[in-house]
């Protein structure tokens, strides 16, 4: 299979400085005493065609990442340009116009879903807010969706809670393809969905991608689905990407401690590797985004912490072509130079086997 | 493991069936299996298996009606559970038998303090005085890896993060000694960084205590790295039960097959494509006649169709519910 970030180098999607910030209010008043720094100065661009995972536990501020690029909120600072025009700043008239080329999945079907509506008038709702079909040419959308999503016709009249998981989720995506995007926002689609489904729906996704030639930010805490969904991998913790990298060279050679101990933290389905494999586990819990640690947001678990990392934030840099990541450990590194020596030891250890 | 231990649980033929608006729902169809002295028995399963339902049922823990036990025999310590009265059965839960739920958020009293929580087990069953109690509290909380534990007894289950609060459910599970401890999707709500800290936790409780234990699951990844044996269950039945090794470097069951080509990796070669079980699981209307994943099999035969394959031994410890022989090359090359 071609692979799919060859496709096009046109960067469809650029995301520079994002920040998005909730305010923590408290009195009477309502007076602001602090923020949750949900998103905090993130930067990427994902490029026509290509599939980009954004991974991270939970509270990371992936979600909240998806959706302010979708200007579902608006961002605290920073700029967000999709196919060239600005966002972040752009007024509801001119979003409305833009809402068709930009789409989501939601993670949980079941909520997602409007209970008191027929699938046809779920999947037809865009096309009534954004065209102007006729009701049979509308009606011969909606089938040509559920077609290409591998839904029965036949139950294009049925409510969602007549459907399963899998099938309420493949609802959401025709839904989300009923405008022909160009760029969908995946936020956890498989997380409430099992194993044997979850399959299904990943391969439902690739397929349309491969025959529209869709975009994905493919948001998930999956790691072994988004290595095998996504082109490039961002990993975000306490509202920081902290390593960007093209899928195999993050998952054979992660250079920041956090990826490092992400992957080393998922079990394998083989007991073999399972006993004789060393983890590195991380001590203690994520901090608060609303009172982020000093200088590296990833101090207070860091196994490899150093001096520097509790008073300076390290900076998101390109250490090799293609990727990124943030962390003291590689400061030294000429950003076009290849190994060093600590590089060499920290990859000894992720592959401790 | 010895092979002609006591087993400490042993459940025979349970049947539990749920009467619902739109008829019976058969959930657990006659479902054997024991449980040996400090071994962890993988249950391995899609949602609506019938994994947690068995749990469930053999500690008399379903609401009655919806649902009904219509059968079986669940020995523990030389009672059968389920032919006692409630009375008998209060005394073996939370004391002999301990319980994990999968969310750490709703299984624990929010109105209560978590030192009061964990006090209660010890007062009701083992009769400590408030004094004593707190001691034992304080203790458990240290084993289970929560720093600061004299102060933290009097906070609520909100001031403590995922993982810590599962820690408490731990210990409360651990709290009066049992032999038993069910977890039932102990990890599933948690992230991987603190599932790892859970599992290192547990294999360090259990060379500690050297309690058996049934974990539940949907992760084989999880299963993997803890299990000494594992059940895979599918449509309220036990397809397949062998031990972990075993399992997964020969299964038998096309459905554990299917199960381990669908889950991607993280490490090792990365598939163009993920195999996919095509279909859904069974709706359980009725007591199965035919074998329950006969539509999504690829190996279905008519006899699938005309009657339910028993559980037939293939090895050392290794049953499977299948009327297809494997050729064992197939699985190694493919």
């Amino acid at each position: 299979m071609l692979d799919r970030a060859e496709r096009g180098h046109r960067k469809l999607v650029e995301i520079k400085g994002l920040k998005m910030y909730f305010p923590i209010t408290a009195g009477i008043f309502r007076s602001k005493v602090g923020d949750v720094k949900a998103v905090d100065d993130v930067s990427f661009d994902i490029y026509e065609g290509e599939t980009l995972g954004l991974v991270g536990e939970s509270g990371c501020g992936k979600s909240t990442c998806g959706r302010v690029i979708l200007r579902l909120y608006d961002p605290t600072d920073g700029s967000i340009r999709i196919d060239g025009v600005e966002l972040s700043d752009a007024d509801s008239g001119t979003l409305r116009k833009l809402r068709p080329t930009m789409q989501m999945v939601f993670q949980d079907p079941q909520a997602s879903l409007n209970p008191r509506m027929t699938v046809a008038a779920i999947i037809g709702e865009p096309l009534d807010e954004h065209s102007r079909l006729s009701k049979a040419e509308k009606l011969d959308r909606i089938y040509e969706l559920m077609d290409a999503v591998g839904l029965n016709r036949n139950f294009a009249n049925r409510y969602p809670h007549e459907f399963s998981g899998g099938q309420r989720q493949r609802i959401g995506i025709a839904r989300a393809l009923a405008l022909n995007p160009k760029f969908i926002v995946c936020d956890e689609p498989i997380a409430a969905l099992d194993v044997s489904i979850q399959a299904q729906v990943v391969n439902l996704l690739e397929d349309l991608q491969d025959r529209l030639g869709l975009t994905y930010l493919f948001i998930s805490h999956d790691l072994s689905m988004v290595r095998h969904i996504a082109d490039r991998v961002a990993v975000m913790y306490l509202g920081r990407i902290v390593e960007l990298a093209p899928r195999d060279a993050l998952y054979d050679r992660p250079m920041h401690p956090y990826t490092q101990a992400l992957l080393s933290a998922v079990p394998e389905p083989d007991p073999e590797i399972e006993t004789e494999r060393k983890r590195i586990i991380l001590t203690g819990d994520v901090p608060s985004p609303a009172n982020p640690p000093k200088g590296c947001n990833f101090c207070t678990r860091c196994p490899k912490v150093m001096e520097i990392c509790h008073n300076v934030n390290p900076p998101f840099r390109e250490l090799e072509p293609g990727r990124f990541a943030a962390c003291h450990l590689y400061e030294d590194t000429d950003t076009t130079a290849g190994k060093t020596a600590a590089q060499e030891e920290l990859t000894s250890i992720q592959q401790g086997v | 493991m010895p092979d002609g231990a006591v087993p400490v649980l042993d459940v025979k033929g349970l049947k539990t069936v749920f009467r619902t608006r739109g008829g019976e729902i058969h959930a657990v169809n006659s479902v054997s299996f024991d449980l040996r002295p400090g071994e962890l028995l993988g249950v391995v399963g899609e949602s609506g298996s019938g994994k947690s339902v068995t749990m469930m049922s053999l500690i008399g823990l379903l609401p009655m009606p919806p649902a009904d036990v219509r059968g079986g025999t669940v020995m523990f310590d030389g009672l059968d559970l389920l032919n006692c009265s409630e009375q008998q059965l209060r005394a073996v839960r939370g004391a002999r038998i301990g319980f994990i739920f999968q969310d750490p958020m709703t299984s624990l009293n929010p109105v209560f303090t978590v030192g009061f929580q964990l006090m209660e087990p010890l007062r009701k069953h083992m009769r400590l005085g408030k004094k004593a109690a707190r001691v034992r509290a304080k203790e458990l909380l240290e084993l289970v890896g929560i720093p600061d534990a004299a102060r933290r007894l009097d906070d609520y289950p909100h001031q403590f993060s995922g993982g810590m609060r599962q820690r408490v459910m731990i210990a409360i599970a651990l709290a009066c000694d049992p032999k038993v401890l069910i977890a039932d999707e102990p990890t599933t709500a948690l992230d991987v960084t603190i599932q790892a800290q859970i599992l290192e936790l547990v294999k360090e409780l259990r060379q500690k205590l050297g309690m058996a234990i049934v974990w539940i699951t949907h992760d084989l990844g999880v299963i993997a790295g803890i299990a000494d044996r594992v059940i895979v269950m599918y449509g309220g039945q036990i397809v397949e039960q062998a031990p972990a090794r075993e399992l997964f470097s020969n299964p038998r069951h096309p459905y554990t097959r299917a199960l381990l080509k669908t889950v991607p990796s993280v490490r090792g070669e990365r598939m163009p494509k993920l195999n996919v079980i095509e279909g859904q699981p069974p709706i359980l209307r009725a007591e199965p006649s035919a074998c329950a994943f006969r539509g999504r099999c690829a190996h279905a035969m008519a006899r699938c169709a005309q009657e339910n394959p028993l559980r037939r031994i293939v090895g050392p410890g290794h049953d499977v519910a299948c009327f297809w022989e494997p050729l064992d090359q197939e699985w190694q090359d493919g």
